[in-house]
């Protein structure tokens, strides 16, 4: 009898958050979907954001996830080779580990303020997409060391052993055998990080966001709109939130359906190359 | 590996490249969310004519831009309220010469629900409820319910020009809800029959009752002659004398062709321009 | 002794020469997790500490009252520490049931085709941008909220809350299931040996040999709800005193820095108090993290080899 509760009790959680997220989606998707076009996506907005697209905060959120992807990226698979592949003192490992899991634990909100402090004003990097996306990458940096050691551990050790045997040093072994083994593995396993850094909105807010920019950026130093942002800004600091209710439900449609969309591929490669491993 | 590798150089050859060739013509604009609808709707129209020059707004209040303006991080700060002496302290050390364009006028004008009965208000009365000493309707001559008291955040200049004309330096009541915009008022009030709150006469919609102040109502003329006890000046401030593309904008701004737009937002122009807009017919 | 190629003529950049370098260079890069991270505290110290000149901490931490822009300015964090403590609490009542519950399921009873789509579900809720989730708070539940319970305002401690837990939850739930996951098969077996009930087994024997893994998932759920920024933002109500009913307003402090930063000038006393509030921020965030480490590695439930 017990056990009856318990299951349904356990059951029932499961069901619980499952119906929250599809609640959460449904509700999204029902509420933006009129709002959907060719031109919402391709059109900047006009009209003090009550009309238009949103196109301008696409294009500067897909620069700003570059940006924080082409930072990250590289220092994050370095950093995981390194712990993965070369590190041999423990004491060197636990302390890059501890700031690893640190880093992690840092508060969105706490990297915008170190990125104001120390990107935009420090290094007079001013509000920009600059400063935005070094902000994003550090704050994803973890996310990547993470996803990288774990594809690089999962490369069998007998490949290196085989290329060490054959005379291969191990820098050459790193870079033409392991690595690219593990490079599926590692950009899966960033994905969810890229995702995050699409959708995170406090970093950005002082380092590299604008309410409203007249003209696409035309550098790295300018400012841009950003999807997370718009979402905030129009919801809460817009000149007409009312009118520009289904807009904001546009927005936030977008970018769910990009963030999702983007773990979705990730959960589903990585689904398949774990049945389909050649090792 | 090597394909990835030289599409990783691409990009950063191409951010670089895109660094070095920045935009020649650029305005940064920052402040006031009071501002924001007469700064959008200039910029919009001044792009039209001038579209080579790079341009971007953001709100957060007036605090926001003149801090900007301070750190230098943008060229024009919008305000709805004076610059504080204090600030024009902190400019000066930094090096930079805050001077300042009146572009309209404005009115805050308290707003309610509008199911509300309450019609007119005292600056008295209003000054006791933003302080939490009165906090039920019937007390002013309305329905049995609790006064839900909404104001805006300290970066505010709507919220100093309350503090100015009805706070008087008393604090606000720590239960008032801070928000942060004009617009989030509006919202706020027009779906809460409990609250109150003040707003520029730009955002005035049908979705919320403006209330009289000590018998007078808001509007364009009694702002504009002052008769209404809150009119105010809407400021934009520039480091030193304006150049170039920033000094066309101002320019641009207090034309006649600019100040048709802010009459259209609903604002009070600086002159009696006899254009009526879709929002704030009074 | 002259380095030479096999051709004969002296080289310098051999092999060896190569290997070391590039080893060097990678233990550069790794250890720009821990510069950054320094960094940051640096950035923090550096901005924040100088408010302690204008104000002591006590007054700061235990103060009151929290009017940054007045003249004089009052920077009391008492009432923003309540509201981050009250909601991360309540969230953490929420999400934790469900959370591990969940795991529970995920791991010991759900068949595998429930059990694949049950985690892509909980990483996709993972995925959920917060200000997306701040935006449903601030627009479907606050206004229900509002209807539903006759209340001035649909923002609050319980709608935050419920949010909040709704960003817990992923964390909670993946951490505890790896934690389920990894207790030994032996335990399991052992206890059905012993005539035990699946959900006796799950109760008495998996769950108390994973607790130590499941609690570091609470305190890593809790750190995440203390530290999330726009949440709190825009669905807490932002009033900056202590609360008096679960749908009073508070404004816990991301809120607060998120709020304000934009507004004050670089250098002066509110910018240099947000920075300190950051300092506390990341302190409490640091302690939550440090403990769920400790915890997890003392308590580490050794291999079956030790059975």
């Amino acid at each position: 009898m017990k056990q009856t509760i318990f299951f349904t009790l356990v059951r029932a959680s499961a069901l619980v958050i499952t119906l929250a997220l599809g609640g959460i989606i449904l509700y999204i998707f029902l509420n933006g979907f009129s709002v959907i076009s060719w031109d919402f996506i391709t059109k900047p907005p006009t009209d003090s954001m009550t009309k238009g697209g949103i196109m301008p905060a696409i294009l500067g959120t897909v620069y700003l996830t570059f940006g924080a992807v082409a930072v990250g990226l590289p220092l994050g698979i370095a950093s995981a080779i390194y712990l993965t592949e070369y590190a041999r003192q423990r004491r060197v490992i636990r302390l890059i580990r501890v700031g690893i899991n640190c880093l992690a634990g840092v508060p969105s909100v706490v990297f915008g303020l170190f990125g104001l402090g120390f990107f935009v004003i420090y290094l007079e990097l001013g509000s920009s997409i600059l400063s935005g996306s070094l902000t994003l990458g550090f704050l994803i940096l973890p996310t990547i060391i993470g996803a990288s050691e774990e594809a690089l551990k999962a490369v069998p050790q007998t490949f290196r052993e085989a290329s060490l045997s054959l005379g291969v040093t191990k820098w050459q072994t790193t870079y033409r055998i392991v690595l690219p083994n593990a490079l599926p593995g590692i950009l899966t396993g960033s994905i969810l990080g890229i995702g995050r850094a699409a959708g995170e909105t406090a970093p950005i807010m002082f380092t590299a966001a604008a309410y409203f920019t007249a003209k696409l950026p035309g550098s790295v130093f300018d400012e841009v709109m950003a999807l997370p942002y718009h979402i905030y800004v129009l919801a809460t600091a817009g000149t007409n939130i009312e009118a520009t209710r289904p807009i904001q439900f546009g927005t936030v449609l977008v970018l769910v359906a990009v963030v999702l969309g983007i773990d979705l591929i990730a959960i589903v490669i990585r689904g398949y190359m774990r049945r389909n491993k050649r090792w | 590996m090597n394909v990835i590798r030289k599409l990783i150089f691409g990009f950063c050859m191409l951010y670089f490249a895109a660094g070095v060739s920045a935009a020649a013509d650029s305005i940064v604009i920052k402040g006031s969310t009071t501002v924001l609808p007469v700064a959008q709707g200039t910029l919009e129209a001044f792009m039209k004519a001038n579209p080579g020059v790079q341009m971007s707004l953001s709100g957060g209040g007036s605090g926001e831009g003149i801090k900007a303006l301070i750190d230098k991080t943008a060229d024009i700060a919008t305000s709805s309220r004076e610059i504080k002496p204090k600030e024009i302290e902190l400019a000066k050390s930094k090096g930079v010469h805050p001077v300042a364009h009146i572009v309209a006028y404005d009115a805050i004008i308290p707003v309610v629900h509008p199911k509300n009965k309450v019609k007119n208000l005292t600056v008295d009365q209003l000054g006791q409820i933003y302080q939490g000493n009165i906090t039920n309707w019937k007390e002013l001559g309305g329905d049995d319910l609790k006064i839900v008291v909404i104001s805006r955040d300290s970066s505010s200049g709507t919220f100093e020009s309350w503090d100015h004309f009805v706070m008087k330096k008393a604090k606000v009541t720590p239960k008032a809800q801070m928000l942060a915009s004009n617009g989030a008022l509006v919202t706020a009030v027009a779906k809460n029959k409990y609250a109150i709150a003040y707003l520029g006469i730009g955002y005035l919609n049908k979705s919320v009752k403006p209330l009289q102040v000590n018998g007078i109502t808001a509007s364009i003329q009694t702002a504009m002659s002052k008769e209404y006890p809150f009119s105010r000046e809407l400021y934009m401030y520039t480091n030193g004398e304006p150049q170039n593309a920033v000094a066309k904008y101002l320019a641009f701004v207090k034309s006649t062709q600019g100040q048709k737009v802010v009459a259209k937002e609903g604002f009070v122009p600086l002159t009696e321009v006899q254009k009526v807009g879709k929002k704030g017919k009074k | 002794m002259d380095k030479k190629s096999v051709w004969g003529e002296k080289r310098l950049m051999t092999r060896k020469t190569k290997e070391i370098f590039m080893k060097y260079i990678f233990f550069l890069f790794s250890l720009v997790s821990v510069v950054v991270l320094g960094l940051i505290v640096y950035s923090l110290f550096r901005e924040g500490l100088p408010l302690f000149t204008v104000v002591s901490v006590k007054d700061f931490l235990f103060g009151m009252e929290w009017y940054p822009t007045y003249e004089p300015p009052s920077f009391g964090i008492f009432p923003l520490m309540v509201g981050s403590l009250i909601v991360t609490l309540m969230a953490t009542l929420i999400a934790v049931p469900l959370g591990v519950m969940a795991a529970i399921y995920i791991s010991e009873i759900a068949p595998q085709r429930v059990k694949e789509i049950l985690k892509s579900v909980i990483e996709l809720l993972a995925g959920l941008p917060s200000v997306v989730l701040g935006f449903f708070g601030m627009v479907i539940v606050a206004p229900w909220l509002q209807e539903t319970f006759d209340l001035p305002t649909g923002l609050n401690i319980f709608n935050a809350s419920i949010i909040l837990a709704i960003m817990a939850i992923p964390t909670i739930s993946s951490i505890s299931e790896d934690a389920l996951y990894a207790v030994p098969r032996e335990f399991k077996e052992a206890s059905y040996a012993l005539g035990a009930t699946k959900f006796e087994t799950i109760v008495q024997v998996i769950v108390p040999a994973a607790l130590s893994g499941i609690s570091t998932a609470v305190m890593l759920g809790m750190a995440r709800a203390i530290g999330e920024t726009m949440v709190v933002l825009m669905v807490a109500g932002g009033s900056a005193a202590i609360p008096e009913s679960l749908f009073d307003s508070v404004r816990p402090m991301p809120a607060s820095i998120a709020a304000e930063m934009g507004e004050t000038p670089y250098g002066s006393a509110h910018y240099q108090a947000l920075f300190a509030i950051g300092m506390v921020l990341f302190f409490l965030t640091l302690a939550f993290n440090l403990i769920a480490d400790y915890v997890s590695h003392k308590f580490k439930q050794t291999g079956s080899a030790t059975l």
